[in-house]
């Protein structure tokens, strides 16, 4: 397959582009893998990435019941960033920004990360004070972060309403110049890439139906492409987290509900970096092809429909024409929806077990994009070495029992609330 | 949009209405020990299929109600109030 890199395209350039391979094998699923992991989506291609790269182990399946890049990973707003207030968080969101940084040249995949700044814009004194503490809080871990005055915020961004007669007026803004978007599907095809050069095998259409135990241990799983057996088996599967653990008879703490996303046609440049809105749930930021893309609340109750409602749907873009009115002449292309694990204190968990041969990745709630390259190097560590790593060794699941809980906005178990 | 036919105002949009919880989660007794409290507090079945759940009718009647419905498809199969059961559940 070789390497990507500017010769290699001017070569197949003069051959009338006829001369690619696929990025990728698509090889039959073996009997037997050192390692499985369930769920081709993002943090599963990179944990098998980083499985290979950093601790050699190369026997690995990654099984995805559809196709790669069809789930979250798939759906999100591409929205990068580390700007997190607890210890438990933010130097592990802080090494993916790392990850993030080198993650083109490390894959030779180009995942077009523009780290064109993110900005939460505060409305009222005392969000700005609370802005200020976050602020702090990051600089203190080692994160940038920059305190804007309305008139940065605004010259930032020329088309916020700057009104003083808007219904909610900027006060000021918080700003990590740092972050920022990448490209999503390109980050699942290069993992997928990455990982398929160094041995891993990809195995799309091949859903897995239950585990195979052996006494307490788990040695395998049984697909709709027959048995497959493995010394260890990591879960990476996102919204569907609480189905497979249901055939384990494992309750997790972890609700289903769905995130709504909505793109525009492209336009002309018009949005620099990526705006939050401080008075409402919205953000939102322009692609490279120029697409406006949004996001805001989840629907708020229980489900594995990938579809959103109207209400949300109505109220998001509410948020977003408040705070650029000149939205309102946009045409919406698309909009749509993915099925979040959105876990009781609004933090994910990486941990070994809770059964002998299983490892956990879920509960990424709705930031799990921006986590793909730490989750992975994370969780490659924690199945490699049977013990988390010192970035995710506050995401376990036993955290909720024993009190240790990592609640970024300190809700509570309410997951519709984080 | 879900319309949930509320029983004292007849069938409304589920803008109307916020979400609750699970119904079907029951709290332990005060000296039951820790672990169950952690499984009240934190655990959910999380079912895709039927669900029972709650709905308040906040924007209505004010009254919460029970509600079964698919979380996949979103169909509502019953409707009642707090302290009665879907047939088939109970």
């Amino acid at each position: 397959m070789g390497q990507y890199n500017a010769l290699n395209i001017a070569w197949n350039a003069l051959r009338g582009h006829k001369n690619w391979q696929r990025a990728w094998r698509d090889p039959e699923p073996k009997s037997n893998y050192d390692v499985i992991i369930i769920g081709g989506g993002g943090h599963g291609l990179a944990t098998a990435y980083y499985l290979a790269k950093n601790h050699g182990i190369t026997n690995v399946a990654v099984l995805e019941k559809g196709w790669i890049g069809g789930g979250n990973v798939g759906r999100n707003t591409t929205i990068v960033r580390s700007n997190y207030l607890l210890d438990g968080n933010a130097p592990f969101y802080e090494h993916g920004m790392n990850l993030w940084r080198d993650m083109a040249q490390d894959l030779n995949y180009n995942v077009m990360f523009s780290p064109r700044g993110v900005m939460n814009i505060a409305h009222t004194k005392s969000q700005y004070d609370v802005f200020a503490r976050r602020a702090n809080t990051m600089r203190l871990n080692g994160i940038q972060a920059e305190l804007l005055s309305r008139d940065e915020v605004l010259e930032r961004e020329p088309i916020i309403d700057g009104s003083a007669d808007t219904r909610f007026p900027v006060w000021g803004g918080i700003l990590q110049p740092d972050a920022g978007n990448a490209r999503h599907d390109a980050v699942a095809w290069g993992y997928a890439r990455a990982a398929d050069q160094l041995g891993v095998d990809i195995i799309q259409n091949c859903e897995v139906i239950d585990f195979i135990k052996q006494g307490e241990r788990i040695i395998g799983v049984k697909t709709n492409r027959g048995d497959i057996h493995a010394e260890k088996v990591g879960m990476a599967v996102a919204g569907s987290s609480s189905r497979l653990a249901e055939k384990l008879d494992l309750r997790l703490p972890i609700e289903s509900h769905v995130l709504q996303a909505f793109v525009t046609e492209p336009y002309k440049p018009l949005i620099n970096g990526v705006v939050t809105f401080g008075a409402g749930h919205f953000y939102v930021s322009q692609s490279d092809k120029g697409g406006v893309v949004f996001g805001g609340d989840i629907d708020g109750y229980n489900t594995y429909a990938q579809r959103g409602n109207l209400p949300v749907f109505e109220d998001v873009i509410a948020g977003g024409l408040t705070m650029m009115p000149c939205l309102s002449r946009l045409k919406l292309l698309r909009n749509w929806g993915g099925v979040m694990d959105m876990s009781m204190d609004g933090s994910p968990i990486i941990d070994v077990g809770p059964i002998d041969g299983l490892y956990l990745n879920t509960g990424w709630c709705y930031g799990g994009f921006k986590a793909t390259p730490a989750s992975g190097y994370c969780f490659a560590h924690t199945i490699a070495n049977d013990e988390a790593h010192e970035l995710n060794k506050a995401y376990t699941l036993d955290r909720f029992a024993k009190g240790y809980t990592i609640d970024e906005k300190g809700m509570g178990p309410y997951p519709k609330a984080h | 949009m879900i319309r949930i036919n509320c029983p004292y105002c007849g069938e409304r949009e589920h803008s109307e209405f916020t979400y609750g919880e699970d119904a079907t989660r029951t709290t332990p007794d005060n000296d039951a020990p820790m672990e169950e409290w952690n499984k009240f507090v934190y655990e959910r079945d999380n079912p895709a299929g039927e669900h029972i759940e709650y709905w308040h009718h906040a924007f209505g009647c004010r009254a919460w109600l029970k509600v079964q419905r698919n979380t996949i498809t979103h169909d509502i199969s019953w409707v009642g109030l707090p302290h009665e059961n879907p047939e088939a559940a109970s």
